[in-house]
């Protein structure tokens, strides 16, 4: 059980609270009509799943109802770092030394 | 029989004066305060407790504690009451208890099974589960029964548990899991900085393995410091005391699960208090002080009772008064265990003899034992036990423990018990809990935590410590060091440190495994796994047919798959495995521990969420109204819908014709308040909804009602509904009853992430409304009769909406329809819903309105050919595909969501499923939903599959049955015929045709 930091209610709350929305940071494009199906595909179905830091996109769903970022390990759990939207991580896998 | 085996009154932990009275397996016996099911039984000198699962053999109580695997019980005298699988060891003695083995039948004294040889050993060798899951599954179920009746691990109560439950969530800064010496030194430690700390331990009282020592503390014994130091502790307010609380669990994020028996030892039926209680920790620190586990020896017959664990005996004598058995014969790897045939012999029972594999040792607690008097025998090992339902005597032998071989002839000793140490183990399932991986620490020859990314800190046993006076002082320590880390205190810790002396002890011996003088295979059998019936020779046996890995060797031979998960086996298996595959032990690894540490009962953990708390409902304002006119209701989401409103003596079917004939005839009425209604405003919602919906809203005007239905990004169709525009920036949006929750997360997505630049706000007001839905040719005489403006056609279109007061009341109509009649949708605020819905009732009353529910709503909308969103769709579904495309804005300038994928190459596909209509060519036969649709009726199995039915109903104002369905290109296959292969083996033929059955022009909407 996840006891998760909310940037927008600046307190620890238990994962309860929350729901996981999939990978962080990926951009519509702005342009879809003049795009390949296969452009296409990749913003649509393709995601990351690494082994190690990932940035993902949670919601506070049963809070302030805010969808947030997290940098998260997905092998040992831990939270490195939840932000706002529109912020950047601060945390990276390249920092540390992963690919 | 009187308690043969109790002691002179020595142990303060038991209360002489209070006599308890029990039952096992129907006899009577008696005890005392203070005794568990365990001690009282070996007071009683009851030798059998059970039968073993796989060869039915005679077992006795082999430990103290959680390691338990032989004396596990079923507890209770009621089929309310009763508990499966409770540890003897672990449950406390209460007046009245009844017990019974869980694994003996027809009885333990006689066992029929092992008599005519049922499962004998040569019908379940090792991997005998593996294999028998790989065969045919008739083989399982020839065995199925004769298994779970000859080895069932309990059962489950009959009846509903009379007891209550509840959970407490707590924080704290140090949480301390075990009340031993290292735990309680660093409880005082911690609590001296102020910090909130919480000690839990599973024992009925504090103080661990100093409860039954008697190396003396500061002067006293050391049950005397327990004393002091848990008085103080329980006097400070930083301080919660767990007694009776085992940690079940150790989980991500320093959560500590632990459950509480409040009232366990007071027997059944304690009704004035709840009976267990689950705490949820959330602690800063978490200081792990779980102790060792003692290792028993792995040799010939071992489990004849009368083998027991040597610090087990110990604990029998100094705890619970109880001296198991007459002549002692102790085997032994180190100096520790000799404690026990001191106890044994203070206790004035025999010892035989102490047989120590080691070589030579000139430990302290050697000599002492030596001074008493007591024989040793070095450079030997008992190979083998005599007897069946109690040890009669053992053979010893020279060994050479490197060789694994015996050396020299054995010589026989009669004894009646046989304590063994093989030395101890760390109790490391905890920190296992939370992936670390434990490492093998070779001078202790244990498995300790490795590294670990919780704020864990681990001392005592559980780090391979065992000297006492080392033990309580890294408890201090660790305790100060665990507050500063929390943000309290210096991190030393400031007072005088207890004092005592360790024993000097000599080095002790690791052995996993007592060889006899016949091969592994050959000799008696060698129990490893006691609950599973896991022998060395089963290990090896596993090995030579090629499981190598300890996780597989775990799965093919059971090996720690009993409730005990191993507790006393794992590490002898791990050892024997690792020499049989020629590896090191930390070349095998361990296996890994999970939650529960011991098993924990469903209603702890289901707490006080039961019943009718097990789930929130939701209701209309109008409820009671259906109750009163003997609604059946259904459940949809969280709500409770009127399904429909049968008359007395009416079948379902009857007054599901009749609500749908009255409403299509003169005026039906629904409640449709759990539509989900989002308010949306701000200057930017036109240009919102026109991104989220697939049709057009910039010229939506004030007053207007428009239907609009939302894809995701992938082009497929998850909600629907009307969205009326109340101002220039502000609209009402109505969702399906079960998407409201999702469709308001999905605005808020693309709101916060995508797009907030735009200026717009969501507020959920589904539970501000009371909407009641009148539907029929004659719902605007109904409507007339009680509202202040003029609702003609004229001047009340067809998809607009109206301020009115109706029956006294401010309400918003919308003239929108799902029923394809005229209808009129009115929405008061929700403390006025009862006020209105009568009103309405009683204006309806001379068109004779009728009541309808959700399933007369889903066959009028059917008959009309309108989707439901989770019904007729399902994640895949296109409006294309719905040969909805008058609902996608052709000339939007935003690409709005789901858009550019109905380009792709797959959703171009002309042989898509698509919505269309089926007419049975029986026009009284019903099909049933979710049927497959084949177009070749004689193909041959496996059919081709092009669809199935979604909405299927009998229309009493048609007169005939009908049903939605998808099917491959069906659009274009109107007038061809399919058919439908049931399960009952009939093949039905049905024709497609267009989804709009009922008023195909939509005129009667319009009137
Ligand atoms: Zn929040």
């Amino acid at each position: 059980m996840l006891h998760i930091h909310c940037p927008y209610c600046e307190e620890m709350r238990e994962e309860e609270e929350f729901s996981p929305a999939g990978q962080a940071h990926i951009q519509r494009p702005l342009n879809p009509e003049e795009l390949s199906d296969e452009q296409w595909a990749r913003y649509l179905f393709f995601r990351k799943n690494p082994r190690g830091l990932h940035h993902e996109l949670w919601l506070h769903a049963h809070g302030c109802r805010k969808y947030f970022n997290m940098t998260r390990n997905s092998v040992t759990y831990q939270i490195m770092e939840t932000y706002k939207m529109g912020a950047k991580p601060s945390i990276t896998a390249s920092e540390e030394g992963q690919s | 029989m009187s308690q043969v085996n109790r002691i002179a009154a020595s142990s303060k932990r038991i209360n002489r004066n209070r006599t308890l009275t029990f039952t096992f397996n129907g006899k009577e016996y008696q005890g005392f305060e203070g005794d568990t099911v365990a001690s009282a039984l070996l007071a009683n000198g009851v030798d059998v407790v059970g039968r073993s699962f796989k060869y039915s053999r005679p077992r006795g109580i082999i430990t103290s504690d959680s390691q338990e695997p032989n004396a596990i019980f079923q507890i209770g005298s009621t089929q309310a009451t009763t508990i499966p699988n409770p540890r003897a060891t672990q449950t406390d003695l209460y007046h009245g208890l009844a017990a019974s083995s869980t694994n003996g039948w027809p009885n333990v004294d006689f066992d029929l099974m092992s008599t005519v040889g049922k499962l004998g050993g040569s019908m379940m060798p090792p991997g005998f589960y593996y294999k028998t899951f790989m065969f045919p599954q008739s083989l399982w179920m020839s065995y199925e029964h004769l298994i779970r009746k000859g080895a069932g691990l309990g059962s489950s109560p009959q009846q509903a548990d009379p007891d209550s439950y509840d959970k407490m969530h707590h924080h704290c800064d140090v949480m301390i899991v075990g009340a031993g010496p290292a735990g309680l030194a660093a409880a005082l430690s911690a609590a001296q900085t102020g910090a909130r700390v919480i000690i839990s331990d599973e024992q009925n009282e504090f103080g661990g393995s100093l409860l039954c020592s008697k190396q003396q503390i500061d002067g006293e014994l050391p049950s005397q410091w327990v004393e002091k130091t848990v008085a103080q502790l329980a006097t400070m307010d930083n301080v919660l005391l767990l007694p009776r609380s085992t940690v079940f669990g150790y989980y991500d994020h320093n959560l500590v699960g632990i459950n509480e028996r409040r009232t366990d030892h007071l027997g059944e039926n304690q009704l004035q208090s709840t009976r267990q209680r689950v705490h949820k920790v959330r602690a800063k620190q978490v200081i792990l002080a779980t102790g060792a586990h003692e290792r028993p020896l792995v040799y010939g017959n071992n489990d004849v009772p009368g083998c027991m664990l040597a610090n087990a005996v110990s604990t029998y004598i100094n705890r619970y008064d109880v001296v198991p058995g007459n002549q002692l014969v102790l085997m032994t790897t180190n100096d520790n265990a000799y404690k026990t045939a001191i106890d044994w012999h203070q206790a004035g029972r025999k010892v035989v003899t102490i047989v120590d594999t080691r070589e030579s040792s000139n430990g302290e607690l050697v000599k002492k034992a030596k001074k008493l008097g007591i024989n040793v025998i070095f450079g030997h090992a008992v190979i083998e036990v005599s007897g069946s339902k109690r040890v009669k005597g053992v053979d010893i032998a020279p060994i050479n423990a490197v060789n694994h071989s015996v050396t020299g002839a054995a010589k026989h000793f009669p004894c009646d018990t046989v304590a063994s140490s093989g030395g101890w183990s760390p109790v490391i399932h905890l920190s296992s809990h939370t992936g670390s991986r434990p490492v093998w620490n070779e001078d202790i020859a244990g498995f300790v935590p490795g590294e670990t990314v919780q704020q864990q800190h681990i001392c005592g046993g559980l780090e391979g410590v065992y000297d006492l006076s080392k033990v309580i002082s890294a408890g201090f320590t660790t305790g100060a060091v665990a507050a500063q880390a929390a943000g309290k205190g210096e991190g030393s810790y400031a007072g005088t440190l207890p004092q005592t002396s360790d024993p000097q002890e000599d080095a002790s011996m690791a052995l996993f495994h007592v060889p006899h003088s016949k091969k592994t295979s050959r000799a008696p059998k060698q129990f490893v796994d006691y609950q599973n019936d896991v022998t060395a020779a089963g290990i090896e046996l596993a090995n030579r047919e090629g499981f190598e890995s300890i996780e597989h060797v775990k799965r093919y031979t059971a090996l720690g798959f009993g409730t005990d998960q191993g507790k006393l086996g794992n590490i002898n298996g791990m050892a024997i495995t690792a020499k049989s595959l020629g590896k090191t032990i930390p070349e095998t690894g361990t296996t890994i521990f999970r939650p529960m540490y011991t098993p924990t009962t469903f209603g702890a953990l289901a707490g006080a969420d039961v019943k009718h708390l097990f789930d929130p409902a939701r209701f209309s304002a109008m409820h009671k109204w259906h109750l009163d006119n003997g609604a059946e209701f259904e459940d949809v989401g969280q709500w409770k819908r009127p399904w429909y409103f049968p008359k007395p003596g009416e079948a379902m079917q009857d007054a599901l014709e009749r609500e749908c004939l009255a409403t299509r005839n003169s005026v039906g009425i629904l409640d449709a308040s759990t539509l989900g209604k989002i308010d949306i405003q701000g200057k930017d919602a036109r240009e919102f909804l026109n991104r989220v919906y697939t049709n057009p809203w910039s010229k939506l005007a004030v007053g207007k009602c428009r239907y609009g239905v939302m894809c995701k990004e992938d082009g497929m169709v998850f909600d629907d509904g009307v969205t009326a525009c109340l101002e220039e920036n502000r609209f009402i949006m109505t969702t399906t009853t079960g998407g409201a929750a999702g469709v308001l997360q999905w605005l808020e997505l693309w709101h916060q992430t995508e797009w907030p630049e735009l200026e717009v706000y969501f507020s959920t007001v589904t539970d501000h409304w009371s909407t009641m839905t009148i539907s029929g040719p004659n719902s605007r005489k109904v409507l007339e009769k009680i509202c202040d403006v003029d609702v003609s056609n004229d001047n009340f279109k067809y998809m607009d909406w109206i301020e009115a007061k109706v029956a006294g009341v401010k309400a918003r109509i919308f003239r929108i329809s799902f029923t394809g009649e005229l209808s009129f949708e009115i929405n008061v605020q929700a403390n006025y819903g009862m006020h209105t819905w009568q009103a309405v009732m009683a204006a309806g009353e001379e068109f004779d309105i009728t009541p309808y529910g959700t399933e007369t709503m889903h066959i009028l909308r059917a008959e009309k050919g309108f989707i439901i969103v989770g019904q007729d769709t399902d994640g895949s579904v296109t409006p294309q595909d719905l040969d909805m495309d008058w609902v996608v804005g052709k000339k939007k300038e935003f690409s709005f969501i789901g858009k550019r994928s109905w380009t792709r190459y797959d959703n171009k596909r002309d042989d898509r499923k698509q919505m269309v209509g089926l007419k049975p060519k029986d026009p009284n036969f019903v099909l049933p939903e979710g049927a497959q649709i084949v177009f070749e009726k004689n193909q041959s199995i496996p059919m081709t599959m092009v669809g199935h039915v979604t909405s299927s109903y009998y229309s009493a104002c048609m007169g005939y049955s009908f049903a939605l369905a998808v099917v491959k290109g069906g659009i274009s296959r109107k007038g061809q015929s399919v058919f439908l292969p049931l399960s009952d083996g009939t093949t039905v033929e049905a024709e497609i045709c267009s989804p709009v059955f009922y008023d195909p022009k939509g005129d009667r909407q319009n009137v």
